[in-house]
C-alpha cells in the first residue's frame, strides 16, 4: 500500500447499467475500469465504474452524452 | 432424420452456437458476482445479448430486457406481477397452455377472464375483443402466433385497440420471435414475452421477457442478485427486480451466437425461406385425398408451421408412422393448445405438425409430403 490515490467512481441502479457504462467509455477512449463497489459508498455488493480523478469531466460528459442512468458520482481515496 | 418439430424446438442450431456454449462453460465466471475477468466475460455477453434483444423488439433499453429460462417463466412473470383478483382479462382461443394455466390460476382466484372465440378453422372473430370489453378490464393477453396452425394474430390490431381502452398488451411471442418483426414501441405491446431455442435457434433454458418503460411487475421470484445485499426486498431497477439468482450465462452465450447469426442473416430471408417450405408442403399435401390442414393459408404470412390430419387417423399414431418408417419428425396431439384444437374439432384426434426452420430443404419438405400421401393411401 502506498499513498493514497483519489479516484472518480460512478455507481449504478444495475448490473446492466455499469457494463452500459464499461462498453461507452471503451467506445468512447474514457479511462477507468469497473471495480466492486468501496465499502465507503455501500456495504453491500455490485460494481461501480472507477476512473482517474483527472478524467472525472469526461466521466461526466459522456454519462450526459449517452443518457447514462446512474446512482451517484463521487471523488473516493483509494488506498493506492 | 429430417427434423420438422422445429416449432417445438429448433434443430440444428446455426454454426458457432453449441461452441459460444461450451467455451462459456470453460470461461466464464458468474455474471454481477465480481469484477475480475471470469465474472466480466459473462457479464459482458449478458449485456450484449440484452441489447440483441433489445434491437429485435424495439425494446428501448437493455435494462428492459429480463432474462428467463423459457416463454413459460417469462409470461408467469408478467401475467402473476401485472394482474390481480380485481381484474379482468381478455385472452384468445389460440392460446399455449403457457398462456392459458397461470391466467385459470388467477381466474381461479377471483379474476375475469374472456377469450375471443376461434371459428372451426381457427380464426379469430376480431369484434371479439370489443365485445369482451369489461370496465374492469386490465390487459390482453394473446400469442403472436398459433403453434398449432401457424395462424397469425394482427397484433397491430391488438395493440391498438389495447392502447384505445387503456389495457395492458402482454404479447407471447414464443411462435414469433426472431421471424416475424415485433416492435414494442409501434405496435403497442407493454410486455413480450420469448423463448430462446424456437425461432431464435439458441439453446433451450434461455427466454425472458421485454418490459415497458412504465410497466411496474412485481417479481414473481426474490433472491440474490449480486447487488444491494443488505436490502431485504428485491431491487426496484431492473432487470435485476425480475432476475432472482444466477443467470443462464452458458445457455445465453448461446442465444448470443444465434442472433448474431440471425442479425446477419437476416429475419427477412429467413423467414422467406420458412415460408416457401411450409406453403410448398400445403401446396402438396391439401391436393392429397383424405388430408385436412388446419388454418388460413390465404394469409399473406404465417408461422412456418402445417397441422394435418389424415383421415381419421390417430394424430399419435400418423406421427410414430412418420418417425419410424420414413425418419421424419413431427408432433402429433394437442401441442398444449386445447382451446384452439376444441374450436378446430380435433380435441379427440390431435393433428400432426410439420414445422420448418433456416435448414430444411426443398427435398425434406417434398420427401415429407410423399410420406403423407403414401399413409393416406394406405390409411383410407
Amino acid at each position: 500500500m502506498g499513498n493514497p490515490v483519489e479516484r472518480c467512481v460512478v455507481t449504478f441502479p444495475s448490473t446492466t447499467g455499469a457494463m452500459g457504462m464499461e462498453q461507452a467509455c471503451r467506445a468512447a477512449g474514457v479511462p477507468g475500469r469497473l471495480i466492486p463497489v468501496p465499502r465507503s459508498i455501500t456495504a453491500g455488493c455490485g460494481m461501480c465504474w472507477a476512473a482517474p480523478v483527472e478524467a472525472r469531466s469526461q466521466v461526466e460528459e459522456l454519462l450526459m452524452r449517452e443518457h447514462l442512468e446512474t446512482d451517484g458520482i463521487y471523488s473516493i481515496l483509494f488506498p493506492r | 432424420m429430417i427434423y420438422l418439430d422445429n416449432a417445438a424446438t429448433s434443430r440444428p442450431k446455426p454454426p458457432g452456437v453449441a461452441e459460444a456454449v461450451v467455451a462459456a462453460m470453460s470461461t466464464y465466471g458468474n455474471c454481477g458476482r465480481g469484477t475480475h475477468e471470469e465474472a466480466l466475460s459473462a457479464a459482458r455477453t449478458i449485456f450484449s445479448t440484452r441489447q440483441q434483444i433489445a434491437r429485435l423488439f424495439g425494446c428501448g433499453r437493455p435494462e428492459r430486457v429480463c432474462f428467463t429460462a423459457n416463454s413459460t417463466a417469462a409470461l408467469n412473470i408478467a401475467i402473476h406481477g401485472l394482474l390481480t383478483p380485481a381484474d379482468h382479462v381478455i385472452s384468445t382461443d389460440l392460446e399455449h397452455n403457457s398462456v392459458l394455466r397461470p391466467l385459470y390460476r388467477l381466474r381461479d382466484g377471483g379474476m375475469g377472464l374472456d377469450f375471443v372465440p376461434a371459428d372451426r378453422n381457427g380464426q379469430l372473430d376480431y369484434e371479439g375483443f370489443a365485445r369482451l370489453l369489461r370496465p374492469n378490464t386490465r390487459a390482453v393477453v394473446c400469442t403472436h402466433g398459433s403453434n398449432l396452425t401457424g395462424d397469425l394474430v394482427n397484433i397491430d390490431f391488438v395493440g391498438k385497440f389495447c392502447r384505445e381502452h387503456g389495457l395492458l398488451f402482454i404479447l407471447d411471442a414464443s411462435q414469433t420471435a426472431g421471424v416475424f418483426p415485433i416492435d414494442m414501441a409501434a405496435q403497442h405491446i407493454d410486455v413480450v414475452c420469448f423463448t430462446g431455442h424456437k425461432s431464435l435457434l439458441g439453446p433451450q433454458g434461455t427466454g425472458g421477457l421485454c418490459v415497458g418503460e412504465n410497466v411496474d411487475v412485481r417479481p414473481l421470484l426474490v433472491g440474490g442478485t449480486g447487488v444491494q445485499s443488505f436490502s431485504e426486498t428485491q431491487p426496484e431497477a431492473f432487470p435485476e427486480h425480475l432476475e432472482a439468482g444466477t443467470l443462464n450465462s452458458h445457455g445465453l452465450a448461446g442465444l448470443h451466437a444465434s442472433l448474431e447469426f440471425l442479425e446477419k442473416t437476416g429475419l427477412n430471408v429467413i423467414r422467406s425461406h420458412e415460408e416457401t417450405l411450409a406453403h410448398r408442403f400445403y401446396d402438396a399435401v391439401r391436393q392429397i385425398p383424405g388430408v385436412r390442414v388446419y388454418g388460413n393459408f390465404d394469409a399473406e404470412h404465417r408461422a412456418p408451421v402445417v397441422a394435418l390430419n389424415i383421415g381419421d387417423a390417430d394424430s399419435a399414431e400418423m406421427s410414430d408412422e412418420l418417425s419410424y418408417r420414413f425418419q421424419i419428425a413431427t408432433r402429433p396431439g394437442a401441442h398444449c393448445a386445447p382451446r384452439l384444437h376444441r374450436a378446430l374439432g380435433t380435441e379427440d384426434q390431435g393433428a400432426v405438425r410439420f414445422s420448418w426452420s433456416w435448414a430444411n430443404t426443398v427435398e425434406e419438405t417434398d420427401a415429407a409430403a410423399a410420406a403423407v400421401r403414401i399413409l393416406a393411401e394406405e390409411v383410407l
